[in-house]
């Protein structure tokens, strides 16, 4: 092992955002900001529920665009995917949250935090399967 | 109405938290997880960041009845391991370690402009949905 790229006062810096948002759709709402489970019920859920879920991937969206299109200094976007890559990994991301319940956010942050065996679980299973996946990517193929 | 403004305001703080932190440069997500080559530990700090934030504010926060616009605190029911909770994020990992995103990273990175990102996107919602749909009628 070699580390290299580290940048840990901007993942830190971040991370504590993240951690904020959280805490605010938690105290505020009483909400959980697992953006799988967000996004799901954003398009499947019915009644007024659905309003908030809607508003917060908009939010996530938001961010996306203003960055990119008037702070594109601060966007650090590098994909080596292609298209078949990318959607070969967004079916198995989408199939995958939806069964295990939940993602980084909602299982990795929230639940962790929470410590919640179903959550702890999820997250050493998902970031083991994909360790896996990049080793065998980049030292086996 | 309240709920709408404060949920966009939190996934837009929640989305510039990805930017910074570089969880939506999927070429980080997979030197993170590159552990046995050239390992870049940033986001192991994204969580340690996220993490204590939200850890304290959970706990102070249950000190109360409930949150402030709501009438209860929504918390997960399930409490136990099952097979879909075990397949189920073994399958997202794999997902996530092939292209370097999760959902929400994939959903703030859409706003960049690449259509690589898009195709990512729309194939995630279809799988979602499609389990969706598909676990809801196995249940009724």
């Amino acid at each position: 092992m070699q580390i290299v790229n580290f940048t840990p006062l901007s993942a830190l810096v971040g991370g504590a955002l993240i951690g904020l948002a959280a805490a605010a759709m938690w105290w505020l709402l009483g909400r959980i900001a697992g953006v799988s489970g967000i996004l799901e019920n954003a398009i499947g859920a019915q009644g007024p529920d659905r309003m908030w879920r809607i508003a917060f991937v908009a939010g996530l969206l938001g961010a996306g665009i203003f960055a990119a299109a008037v702070l594109p200094g601060a966007v650090h976007f590098d994909m080596e995917s292609g298209y078949g890559r990318a959607i070969a990994a967004g079916l198995l991301v989408g199939i995958g949250t939806q069964l295990g319940s939940g993602c980084t956010s909602g299982h990795g942050v929230c639940g962790t935090s929470r410590l919640s065996l179903r959550s702890i679980a999820a997250t050493a299973i998902f970031m083991g399967a994909g360790v896996l996946v990049v080793f065998v990517m980049r030292h086996l193929l | 109405m309240s709920q709408v403004a404060i949920a966009l305001v939190c996934g837009t703080v929640f989305g510039s938290g990805l930017i910074i932190s570089q969880m939506s440069n999927p070429a980080k997500v997979l030197g993170f997880l590159d552990v046995f080559g050239q390992w870049d530990p940033s986001l192991a700090l994204v969580m340690v960041g996220a993490i204590g934030v939200f850890a304290i504010a959970y706990r102070i926060a249950l000190r109360r009845h409930a949150p402030m616009f709501d009438k209860k605190f929504f918390v997960p029911e399930k409490t136990r391991l099952d097979p879909a909770l075990i397949s189920g994020s073994f399958i997202f990992g794999l997902g996530w370690g092939l292209a370097g995103f999760c959902p929400g990273p994939a959903i703030v990175s859409s706003g960049f402009g690449d259509p690589r990102v898009w195709a990512f996107v729309a194939a995630m919602v279809t799988s979602l949905m499609l389990s969706h749909i598909i676990r809801r009628r196995a249940v009724s």
